[in-house]
């Protein structure tokens, strides 16, 4: 086992953090998240209310705490589906190559030319706004850059010995996709998953911010940055707050994805 | 191949393109859940109203009619009528789309701007402090949301400072610049992280390289060999990664324009969606892709132009 670099344990740090807020907010929020306080309106950040309060008198700080869990299943839900359905039509155009390869390739050419936050958006104005929606939509066009991962790998591995043994073993080509080629091809895609964590967490908090994603009273980082873009110059911390806590956890996420590349020696 | 021939091929190879992108925004179009010009007139779905909005979007004709009839109506340079706002989309997508193509024209020089000197000083301070320090400060520009990046400036420069406006747009070319520096520079910092890290890693190769070596070994000076050979194969590098890019950027626009309240095509969009404006959106996805994938032409033949190669 080769030695974790200083990067890498920074962000399972950071990423560490988000877990634990995401599994125990209200162990670690210091008020309740939906409690109105009165007496302190739009109150700037103090050793009581670290990140302020928002014009209910609502403590930032937990709500930030409370959001944790609806972007971690951002990061999760919004890279896992559109890896699931990429790995699965990469392998089988790999493996099968010919017509299947060629009409791949022409999809994945012109997936391309959309501008992703367009395409993700205009889905989403179809389907309506919404978290499923935006994990509909960020499937649609995401699953690409996994396909093309595996893919890649797949065309690789296949003319590999241990392909040619399982085959002369008569093994079926299911059980040689899933069981050989698969453990061996997923390598890149996985780690390529992490980093694409970062991105996805900006994606949903983007698309929260803007109203199309998770929608109120869910509370999503994104969605309290809108919240608090309207006190903006009386109460800047409302907003400001919960955007350093999302480049921190994507600043996690990258720093994680970088380190586990290095470690694992994928090049990208 | 030579030149000509290869130019011709990539000009032609736009025509597939573009027709597939239309059929790609055709059948997108076609995913709306349910009826959709009974939940976009609600309650004043009376009979009457709802056959006349099917008739006038078309949708009272079979899919193969509907296609065709959209292929005809492209190709004349008609997308409809906006439902929302009651003028032709065309004229209005005329009327915001230079408002964002100067956003983003902006963002794309500021990123320049910022990431060519800084990769320059972090390739040849390579593992040094200041090769840290901006390699630091430019992951944390690849961690922030545009949106964030935005509202810190409009929080500092403009609440805060008072330096720039919060919002709009002026009428003057001097106003215009001056309303859409903040957003410009809101857009341009992820973008900046992204030039910047390849270039520094593409200098870093270019200094390695043996070419490079002689040109110190035959004495000339080190600063003429950074610029005569360094700066020009890292700057081909980096005109493919700004049309590369253009995609993300206009994505970014949308957010952007949100923040800023800038009159374009992505404000334009976002505020569609709103008043499910489908007409509007349609044609908004349709002219963005056209656009990236005229910005892909344009990047191969500038590449071809720097870097003869490209076309063997």
């Amino acid at each position: 086992m080769r030695r974790l670099s200083g990067p890498l344990i920074g962000g399972i740090v950071l990423l560490g953090a988000v877990v634990i807020c995401a599994i125990m907010p209200n162990v670690l929020a210091p008020y309740d998240p939906l409690g109105f306080d009165f007496g302190a309106l739009l109150a700037p950040p103090t050793a009581a209310h670290p990140f302020g309060t928002d014009q209910f008198g609502r403590d930032m700080l937990s709500r930030t705490i409370s959001a944790a869990r609806i972007d971690l299943q951002i990061a999760l839900f919004a890279t896992l589906f559109p890896c699931a359905l990429g790995v699965l039509i990469g392998l089988f155009v790999g493996w099968y190559g010919g017509l299947a390869d060629m009409i791949f390739g022409r999809l994945v050419d012109l997936v391309v030319t959309f501008p992703f936050l367009v395409l993700v958006i205009a889905i989403v104005a179809i389907l309506g706004p919404g978290l499923v929606n935006m994990y509909i939509a960020i499937t649609i066009v995401g699953w690409v850059a996994y396909a093309r991962l595996m893919h890649a790998e797949v065309l690789v591995q296949k003319s590999g010995e241990y392909v040619a043994a399982a085959r002369v073993l008569g093994y079926s080509t299911p059980r040689i996709l899933f069981r050989h080629i698969l453990p061996n091809a997923i390598r890149p895609v996985l780690v390529y998953l992490v980093s694409d964590m970062a991105l996805v967490i900006l994606l949903g908090s983007s698309l929260g911010y803007l109203g199309l994603g998770a929608q109120p009273p869910e509370a999503e980082w994104g969605v309290l940055i809108a919240d608090g873009k309207n006190f903006f110059d009386q109460a800047p911390w409302i907003a400001l707050c919960p955007g350093g806590v999302i480049v921190l956890a994507g600043l996690g996420f990258s720093l994680t994805g970088d380190g586990l590349a290095e470690l694992m020696d994928v090049k990208r | 191949m030579n030149r000509g021939t290869w130019l011709v091929s990539r000009l032609l190879q736009i025509i597939p393109t573009f027709i597939l992108i239309g059929l790609a925004v055709f059948v997108l179009a076609r995913l709306l859940p349910g009826n959709v010009v009974e939940a976009l007139l609600g309650d004043r779905g009376t009979d009457e109203a709802v056959a006349r909005l099917t008739a006038q979007l078309g949708l009272d004709r079979s899919i193969p009619v509907q296609l065709l009839q959209y292929f005809r109506a492209i190709l004349e340079g008609d997308l409809g009528d906006s439902l929302a706002l009651r003028i032709k989309v065309t004229t209005l997508i005329a009327d915001r789309l230079p408002v964002t193509g100067m956003l983003t024209l902006m963002a794309i020089i500021i990123a320049l701007g910022m990431a060519v000197p800084l990769a320059f000083v972090a390739a040849l301070n390579a593992n040094r402090w200041p090769d840290l320090l901006i390699r630091w400060v430019f992951q944390l520009g690849l961690s922030s949301p545009v949106f964030y990046v935005g509202l810190l400036l409009l929080t500092v420069f403009a609440a805060g400072l008072r330096w720039f406006p919060v919002g709009g747009y002026g009428d003057t070319f001097g106003e215009k610049l001056y309303h859409l520096f903040l957003p410009a520079v809101a857009l341009a910092f992820s973008f900046s992280a992204v030039v910047m890290r390849n270039l520094r890693a593409s200098i870093l190769a270019v200094l390695n390289a043996e070419y490079v070596d002689f040109a110190r070994a035959k004495g000339i000076a080190a600063r003429l060999v950074l610029f005569r050979h360094v700066l020009r194969n890292a700057l081909i590098a980096t005109v493919t990664l700004v049309g590369l890019h253009i995609g993300s950027l206009l994505g970014g626009a949308v957010v952007t324009e949100s923040v800023f309240a800038v009159p374009g095509v992505g404000r334009l969009m976002v505020d569609s969606i709103f008043s499910r404006d489908y007409p509007v959106i349609q044609a908004l996805t349709l002219v963005l892709a056209l656009l990236v994938s005229l910005a892909f032409l344009v990047t191969d033949i500038v590449q071809m132009w720097l870097d003869p190669r490209v076309s063997r």
